[in-house]
């Protein structure tokens, strides 16, 4: 189909390819915190929860293939807009201010670029902190499973994890705060009357989920891991 | 008779194309509140022709906003501060006494500056020939209501139809984008019986005619619509990409 690979390279096609892939992320964010708020359930939950993805087999396989391609195709595409930016405007303004009103400029939307590539350096350093990293081993139902529980809870009590790993999340906001929008702008999900309330629910998704995942680094890193919420 | 002020100006000055431009300060004592910025423009270019100086080149047509000739890069918004408002139709009324106004041309790869603050657009002219027009018999003039319309569907056209085609949605654009352009061109010509026909065809051939131009990507800010004097929404942009994706499952070609 040449013409489908042709349109996907037009801007429009590159647009909507950002929009379903960062939709994708959105819902792997979704899971992701789901999966790490089990931290606070009965005491093995996280593991059992870990052990389990694991144990999908080929079947995690694939959502890891997926996974990674729409990470890489998101990439691409937005250090590619960033790139068609500086080329298209090659001389810049002395002096450039937003009109405000019906304008979406905002310190999230201008700052895109930049906190999706903290992201990307963040997520090959979170892989290789828990994903890929050596872990002890613990006996669960009789079986020795990945210790990755004493993992989160050590990592998080140095302060440079905890508050690092707290910096990218409310970076991850920002970004969702317009993300989350310009996808189904994007997608052409675009009703006058409609339009506004899913700005606001953007906003809303964007503070809940980076409060999700800053909440686990700095209550276990306040509580020492020892926290009433954490059951071992 | 109303008082006059004094305006300091930063104005861009480029002697011709790819030859090197800067600011230049000038101050203008005899500013009245009455004046349109290019009122105010014409009388520091009496005032420079008066001191033998090459006058500042810029563009203008009818003066009354309809033309979409005028296009000034007024303290780095495009037309100005006012909403819904062409740079004829800004008044130095919006201006108080001793203010600096840095006043440049809009700028993209796709609007190469002629000279000072006039810069080329034929690019939007090149996107509407790829396809921003319908194809009738010519001759006599045909019935005008055989073919019925719906009056919402019309106004929703004639809202989008009336983009004057200044330019301001591309110089605002960080990306330097003129989807906002070819978003009210096609959401105004693919609404209509007469423009079905042509309806892919024409979206395809002018996103790629778009592209071709060296116009930027889409980032959804919607500054455009913003600094749009005639107040295009960004839904065009949706409806473009609505449509674009249509032609895309349809194995559309320009």
């Amino acid at each position: 189909m040449p013409s489908l690979l042709k349109a996907l390279q037009s801007q429009v096609g590159r647009k909507i390819l950002s929009s379903i892939t960062g939709i994708g992320l959105i819902i792997f964010l979704i899971g992701h915190l789901a999966g790490n708020l089990t931290l606070f359930g009965e005491a093995n939950a996280f593991n059992a929860y870990t052990f389990n993805l694991e144990s999908l087999g080929w079947i995690l396989y694939i959502i890891e293939f997926v996974l990674v391609l729409g990470f890489i195709l998101h990439a691409y595409v937005g250090i590619s807009i960033w790139w068609r930016r500086r080329k298209n405007r090659p001389e810049g303004y002395e002096k450039y201010e937003s009109k405000g009103g019906p304008s979406h400029m905002t310190w999230s939307s201008k700052s895109m670029i930049f906190t999706g590539i903290v992201l990307l350096v963040f997520l090959v350093i979170h892989l290789d902190s828990f994903k890929f990293a050596d872990t002890e081993m613990t006996t669960l139902n009789g079986e020795q499973v990945r210790d990755l529980k004493a993992l989160v809870m050590e990592k998080f009590q140095t302060p440079l994890y905890a508050f690092g790993y707290t910096f990218v999340m409310i970076l991850l906001g920002l970004h969702l705060r317009h993300g989350f929008w310009s996808a189904f702008t994007s997608l052409t999900m675009r009703h006058n009357k409609l339009s506004g309330i899913v700005y606001t629910i953007g906003v809303v998704f964007a503070i809940l989920l980076a409060i999700g995942f800053i909440f686990i680094p700095l209550y276990i890193y306040f509580t020492g891991g020892q926290g009433a919420l954490i059951s071992y | 008779m109303a008082d006059t002020f004094t305006i300091h100006l930063k104005i861009w000055r480029q002697a011709g194309p790819d030859q090197p431009g800067k600011l230049v300060d000038y101050t203008l004592d005899n500013v009245n509140e009455h004046m349109s910025f290019l009122e105010m423009l014409d009388v520091l270019n009496e005032q420079l022709v008066a001191e033998g100086k090459e006058p500042v080149e810029f563009d203008y047509d009818c003066r009354e906003g309809i033309c979409g000739s005028c296009n000034l890069m007024i303290n780095g918004q495009a037309h100005g501060p006012k909403a819904l408002t062409c740079t004829c139709q800004l008044h130095m009324r919006n201006y108080s006494d001793g203010d600096t106004i840095v006043v440049e041309p809009f700028r993209a790869r796709a609007f190469p500056v002629i000279k000072d603050l006039v810069v080329d657009r034929s690019a939007l002219d090149r996107i509407i020939q790829a396809g921003g027009y319908i194809s009738v018999k010519t001759g006599s003039a045909p019935e005008a209501n055989s073919i019925p319309v719906d009056k919402a569907v019309s106004d929703k056209a004639f809202d989008y139809a009336t983009c004057i085609g200044c330019g301001a949605c591309v110089a605002a654009c960080p990306n330097s984008s003129a989807s906002l352009f070819t978003g009210a061109k096609l959401a105004h010509l693919n609404r209509f019986p007469q423009g079905e026909p042509e309806r892919r065809k024409r979206t395809v051939a002018m996103v790629e005619q778009m592209d071709a131009e060296g116009f930027g990507d889409c980032s959804n800010f919607a500054e455009c619509e913003a600094v749009c004097p005639v107040g295009i929404s960004i839904s065009a942009i949706a409806e473009m990409r609505r449509d674009y994706m249509k032609a895309l499952v349809a194995g559309e070609e320009a």
